[in-house]
């Protein structure tokens, strides 16, 4: 029987202990002690010395012999293929993939290099993303130089405008009558948008251009100290100037729909025109500044808040696209708002007050608004037939 | 000066990470940030390959480029490092790097993502060399010790090479000619621009 003296073994090991195998071992070196070591004996701490060994689930499988039988005389053959196995092709002849026409092809149309990882992180089984090339020509060329373009330029034509022309001066002059032409909420509300509009945008040039312009002055630590300052200001100010610009959507769209009057201003020549065309609360001029930046303004809000919180894309070209989107917005508005600002403080005479107390002059209305100005007289004569007390109140005094 | 560099011979590499536990280990680097990972591509399929990658030390770097405080600095041995302690965690080296090195602790958060971290070639960062503050922000400085980064001499195949640029090329160069195959070295030519044919 060739099975036994492993059965014998492995009855030794269950019952004997092992213990009590070792000090019987032969072959011990001549002169050595009985017992090798100080040790505690296996299994003295679970149940004392030479204690029944726990229970196998499988006694024998120690030897590596199925439990009592008796091992196959022959050992099962392999299962004849149905196909031929051929032999792979030798490694030389593989070719496959090459790393730089791999890299080179991926340059040339787009697309990541994509693999698995066994890490949690599965984004970054991305081995290279060639869009990270375009994504830095956007962040390094095209946005520097046509953000310096836009902005810079806004500010110079502007200047050129302030000493060619000066202000536009209320040509009837001042009536010293005025007429309500913004309420509480909407005052509030637009300066809630403008001072987080202007926190903005400079904390934004600041990421953009600060590392040209305020690091080479500051040093690098008090750079890095004012733009991580700025970037919280930035990512908190967001908030207040989404909601503003949702709370001017509510309130100002009805006014700002495009009407027949707004092509007669276009066509007289908008705001070089001679004279003063006709317009409703808000000229086309307005009305197109208006929808751009709540458009505008809604997309950098979006694409702002992408990059504010990386997770909820994961994905490095998304995130990408959503800055390419939030810094070119960002720059188009900044160049909009530049004569927005210009036209509501010295460009036009009586404009300012209009936002700072709610009412503007009588003429000042009349000119740019005056098909607006007409529906508020009619309403005041209207409400004055009503009642003659709440005339007054009403209507301009 | 050494023009440092790595190359991943992905004919020899196994997948077995011990690059990756290597750096995770040297440098107590935190849960959540893989300095280094092996991507496989074609996994299971014919053509299937393995590729132990991180930072690749770019010439030209486009981390670099795109800092908005400009927190990165070169070294003799053209290492691209940087210094934690100037950057904001806006995430733009992340997303011009071609090789997705850069990590953040705090992914996801509102704000700030914490400061990048990232491959340093086991060259610290700006600190003085070897001491407590600079081990605890970019791990250990084995190159100021005139060591070789740790994942290349821990690579249980020798597939992933670290050493002067021309040095490893020749290695591997020698390797596809005895062996008669391989596949380049993947990086080479993004983060190099150069390809290394054998
Ligand atoms: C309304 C919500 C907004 C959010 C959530 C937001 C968020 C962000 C974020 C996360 C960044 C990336 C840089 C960093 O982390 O500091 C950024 C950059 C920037 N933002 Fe905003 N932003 C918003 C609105 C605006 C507006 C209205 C402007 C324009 C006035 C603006 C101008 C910029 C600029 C210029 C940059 C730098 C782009 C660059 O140089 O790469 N942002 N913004
Ligand atoms: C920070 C400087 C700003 C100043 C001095 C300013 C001034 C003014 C003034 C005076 C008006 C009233 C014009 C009139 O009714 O005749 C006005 C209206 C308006 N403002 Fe501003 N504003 C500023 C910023 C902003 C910003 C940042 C936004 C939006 C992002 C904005 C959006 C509007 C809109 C939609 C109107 C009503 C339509 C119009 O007049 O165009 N303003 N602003
Ligand atoms: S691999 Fe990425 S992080 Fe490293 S130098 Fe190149 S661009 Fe910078
Ligand atoms: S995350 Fe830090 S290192 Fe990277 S670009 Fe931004 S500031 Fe520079």
């Amino acid at each position: 029987m060739t099975a036994f003296p492993s059965a014998a073994l492995a009855a030794m090991l269950a019952f004997g202990g092992t213990a009590m195998a070792q000090q019987q071992a032969p072959g011990l070196a001549a002169g050595a002690p009985e017992v090798q070591s100080a040790a505690p004996e296996v299994g003295a701490g679970r149940g004392g010395a030479n204690g029944q060994q726990p229970e196998a689930s499988e006694r024998h499988s120690a030897t590596g012999h199925p439990p009592g039988g008796d091992r196959e005389a022959i050992a099962p053959r392999p299962p004849v293929p149905v196909a031929p196995i051929t032999a792979p092709p030798p490694m030389t002849a593989r070719g496959g993939a090459d790393a730089a026409e791999a890299e080179l092809q991926h340059a040339l149309r787009g697309g990541v290099i994509q693999g698995m990882v066994s890490i949690p992180n599965q984004a970054a089984g991305i081995l290279i993303q060639p869009e990270g090339r375009d994504w830095r020509e956007f962040r390094t060329r095209i946005l520097t130089i046509a953000g310096a373009v836009l902005v810079l330029g806004m500010l110079g034509l502007l200047a050129l405008l302030y000493l060619w022309k000066g202000p536009q001066r209320i040509e009837a002059g001042r009536s010293g009558r005025s007429v309500e032409r913004y309420g509480v909420l909407e005052r509030v509300n637009h300066w809630m948008v403008a001072s987080s509009f202007v926190l903005l945008g400079l904390t934004g040039l600041n990421i953009t251009f600060g590392v040209h312009l305020l690091r080479p002055l500051l040093g690098p630590e008090n750079f890095t100290a004012l733009t991580l300052g700025s970037q919280a200001v930035h990512h908190f100010v967001a908030f207040p100037f989404t909601l503003g610009l949702l709370v001017m959507g509510a309130i100002w769209a009805r006014d700002n729909l495009p009407t027949w009057v707004d092509v007669a201003w276009v066509k007289a020549g908008g705001p070089l025109a001679k004279g003063h065309p006709p317009a409703g609360r808000f000229n086309a001029a307005q009305k197109a500044l208006y929808w751009f930046v709540l458009g505008g303004g809604l997309l950098a809000a979006a694409s702002g808040f992408l990059l504010l919180a990386p997770a909820i894309l994961d994905n490095i070209s998304l995130l990408q696209v959503a800055h390419i989107v939030h810094a070119g917005m960002a720059m188009l508005m900044i160049a909009a708002i530049l004569v927005h600002i210009y036209v509501g403080s010295i460009g036009a005479e009586g404009a300012f007050e209009a936002m700072a107390t709610g009412r503007v002059d009588y003429n000042y209305a009349r000119e740019h608004n005056g098909l607006w100005l007409e529906e508020k007289v009619q309403d005041a004569h209207r409400a004055a037939a009503a009642s003659p007390a709440v005339a007054r109140a009403a209507g301009a005094d | 000066m050494a023009r440092l560099k790595f190359l991943c011979d992905s004919d020899r590499c196994i997948e077995c990470n011990a690059c990756v536990t290597a750096c995770k280990n040297e440098h107590e680097v935190p849960w959540g940030i893989n300095r280094r990972r092996v991507v496989t591509l074609n996994d299971g399929r014919p053509g299937e390959r393995s590729i132990s990658m991180a930072c690749m030390h770019c010439t030209d770097a486009p981390c670099a480029a795109v800092c908005p405080v400009s927190c990165f600095y070169g070294t003799a041995d053209a290492l691209v490092l940087h210094d934690k302690d100037l950057c904001i965690g806006c995430g733009y080296c992340f997303y011009a790097c071609p090789f997705g090195a850069p990590q953040y602790p705090r992914i996801g958060n509102f704000g700030g993502r914490g400061k990048m971290d990232k491959c340093t070639y086991c060259a610290g960062g700006p600190q003085q060399d070897n001491t407590p503050v600079e081990y605890l922000q970019y791990g250990s400085n084995r190159i100021a010790e005139g060591k070789l980064p740790l994942c290349a001499e821990m690579c249980s195949t020798k597939a992933l090479l670290a050493g002067d640029g021309d040095i490893i090329a020749s290695i591997y160069r020698e390797r596809v000619q005895q062996r008669g195959y391989g596949s380049g070295a993947w990086g080479w030519r993004t983060a190099y621009k150069q390809e290394l044919s054998a």
